[in-house]
């Protein structure tokens, strides 16, 4: 089982035509992802991919053609809060936006209407989210994890795929794969996301790989000491970076004193949470 | 991306903010003229983008403008944290009565911006929260909705402002809300907001940061950037879409993503080693970026060993190391370099390093080890 996207998934691709959101969605349905319908902006009317998928000029026409209920965005960055609002009016329920470098402003407004709309949102700079064998909704590569029971979210990209490799490697599969993402103000949370897990009954246990910035590793140990009954084990990575110093992500700062991964680890310790001081040590911390 | 002084002041005086009369300029036989023009009694104030300037001898009241060239040429000639002074500005003294803090920044934890007021002003506002968090007055602002007029009397009163300057005092909330929003700012502070002798409200000090996602929209302020205060590197860096920060470290390391970037610093540091950057070199990583990033990393005299550290994701291991080999065929380095690659295709990619005389490993832990001890083997020679 997993997560969020599965075999019900029907997928649309806002900016399906651009580079990366053709190459992706190609990735996307050599993984056995339903992808239904693309939107480009006065692109309506063709098609992509062979034939195969219909592209659209607007969310809306294409949710009411197709049926689409997840969308993934690949829109620059200048016009990605516009896509991510013209998804959720169109009446779509999960909304996973891989696009980097959205305005912090942009982000702040998104998120209060989403909230407002009961809308969910993956992301932004984030992989997407991959449930193996069944659904990939993002850029995660396919071939470098199995299904399994093994819940994996983490903040960042390739130490994702770093965790996803060492546990195929010990024949640990994976439920669902969910990158939250870099920025500082995103959708879903660590402890939405472990919410998530802990209903799911076929995720047994988790893997959170967190990173310096923000509180969210903190309000995920106090959620996992008060509710979760599944075992959590983590990676913090940025203890050896300086403070007030952005590393690459948007959220990746530590500021005021607030956000250092010292803290972070502390406080998932005190949550009963294992903490690997390396991401290859993460399979054998699983029991 | 920091504004100096002189430009966020000119940011706030553009939205209404009232700012004394001053000006910028790079010489001091200039500095006087311009005291001249302000009625000779004048602060010199160096613009670098650092804190703690007063404290370091780099903001000065002087009386006449001959005294204003004297300083200003002390001033100019000074090093603040290690940052030469460039630019000093210029303002007309201002006598003041009291000192008010009034900042805006966003509130990552509720994800709205949160507009800041502390009775204590002209101190760090930081050090204010620490001694007396009682007072710092926050208001939230929905992000939809903006900053609302009860807020800003909150403000006003929860810092005893007295009521005759209310009026302005709501016409400098609401600007500095608008500086703040319409620059996509991360933060807009002025500190101190002073009431003077002669009953005004006045803008002493200004600082503004912008979010660099931000900048697309604001042309004009991007060309505000002062080249002159980055580092070559990071500036290099920028310009080929690398994120990069310098350490103090002996191990340079290049690695495509931010988190595994971080990783993998922290890895170096787990095996007694010390990182010399931090260097995400993003996604794709085509051959001009690894160039880039190549240079960037051997230029830097306190780099003894490179680690590579790349996983083979959608880009696949063997274009990588082929991006590796023609970046280093046309910038050679008798640096020691071990290249960790993981991932698609990452097998072909060892091999073609290995054939070209490279270290390389699987491990995270091995590659570290062996950058570790190639650095300290570099080191005693």
């Amino acid at each position: 089982m997993s997560i969020l996207v599965d075999k019900n998934t029907k997928l649309l691709v806002q900016g399906i035509t651009g580079r990366e959101g053709l190459f992706h969605t190609a990735r996307m349905i050599e993984h056995g992802t339903n992808v239904v319908a693309g939107v480009t902006p006065q692109k309506g009317g063709d098609w992509v991919l062979g034939g195969k998928i219909p592209v659209f000029d607007t969310v809306k026409t294409a949710v009411e053609t197709t049926g689409a209920n997840t969308s993934v965005i690949f829109v620059p960055a200048r016009f990605s809060a516009d896509a991510i609002l013209e998804a959720a009016d169109a009446g779509i329920s999960l909304i996973v936006c891989i696009t980097e470098g959205i305005p912090v402003q942009d982000m702040m407004k998104v998120r209060r209407y989403l909230d407002q709309m009961g809308v969910r949102l993956v992301g932004p700079n984030c992989p997407g989210l991959l449930s193996p064998g069944k659904a990939k909704v993002g850029i995660i590569p396919g071939n470098i994890a199995i299904s399994g029971n093994i819940g994996v979210v983490s903040r960042s990209g390739t130490l994702t795929y770093e965790v996803l490799h060492a546990l195929m490697q010990n024949e640990m599969g994976v439920s669902t794969c969910v990158g939250i993402g870099g920025d500082p103000i995103n959708g879903t949370s660590f402890v939405d996301t472990l919410e998530l897990f802990e209903a799911d009954p076929h995720t047994e246990k988790v893997v959170l790989i967190g990173e310096i910035g923000g509180r969210d590793e903190e309000l995920a140990a106090e959620y996992i000491r008060d509710h979760m009954t599944k075992q959590v084990v983590a990676f913090i990575a940025g203890k050896t970076a300086p403070p007030g110093k952005r590393m690459g992500h948007a959220g990746a700062i530590v500021e005021g004193g607030e956000g250092t991964a010292e803290d972070k680890i502390k406080a998932l310790a005190a949550a009963g949470v294992m903490t690997a001081d390396r991401p290859e040590e993460i399979p054998g911390l699983l029991h | 991306m920091k504004l100096h002084e002189y430009q966020s002041k000119q940011l706030f005086a553009e939205h209404r903010i009232p700012i004394p009369r001053g000006q910028m300029t790079m010489n001091a036989s200039e500095a006087k003229s311009i005291a001249e023009e302000l009625g000779g009694r004048v602060v010199v104030k160096s613009q670098v983008l650092v804190g703690g300037r007063g404290k370091a001898g780099g903001i000065r009241l002087v009386d006449s403008p001959e005294e204003a060239e004297e300083v200003a040429t002390q001033i100019l000639g000074m090093k603040i944290k290690g940052l030469p002074v460039r630019k000093v500005l210029i303002d007309e003294a201002a006598d003041i009565k009291t000192e008010i803090y009034l900042g805006i920044t966003n509130d990552r934890n509720r994800r709205c911006p949160v507009m800041i007021a502390s009775a204590e002003g002209g101190v760090e506002i930081e050090d204010v929260a620490k001694t007396h968090p009682d007072k710092i007055i926050r208001v939230w602002i929905d992000p939809l909705l903006g900053l609302q007029e009860y807020q800003a009397r909150y403000l006003a009163a929860c810092t005893e402002m007295p009521h005759e300057y209310w009026r302005d005092f709501m016409l400098i909330t609401k600007g500095l809300y608008r500086a703040f929003i319409e620059s996509d700012a991360t933060l807009a502070e002025i500190n101190p907001l002073v009431i003077t002798a002669d009953k005004r409200l006045l803008a002493l000090d200004g600082k503004v940061v912008l979010d660099d996602n931000g900048l697309f929209r604001h042309p004009e302020l991007a060309e505000m950037r002062d080249l002159d205060e980055e580092a070559p590197e990071e500036r290099e860096a920028r310009k080929y879409g690398l994120s990069y920060v310098k350490l103090d470290g002996e191990i340079g390391c290049m690695v495509n993503g931010a988190g595994l970037a971080m990783a993998t610093m922290d890895v170096i540091n787990l095996y007694g080693g010390s990182p010399a950057n931090f260097l995400d070199i993003g996604g794709g990583a085509s051959a001009e970026k690894v160039a880039a990033a190549i240079q960037i990393i051997i230029r830097d005299p306190d780099v003894k060993a490179v680690l590579f550290n790349i996983f083979g994701g959608i880009t696949r291991g063997d274009e990588v190391a082929r991006g590796i080999l023609a970046a280093l065929e046309k910038t050679p380095s008798e640096l020691p370099m071990i290249v960790r690659l993981v991932g698609t295709n990452a097998e072909e990619g060892r091999h073609l390093l290995a054939d070209a005389d490279m270290e390389t490993a699987i491990s995270l832990a091995d590659a570290t080890e062996k950058a570790i001890s190639a650095a300290r083997a570099g080191e005693g020679s």
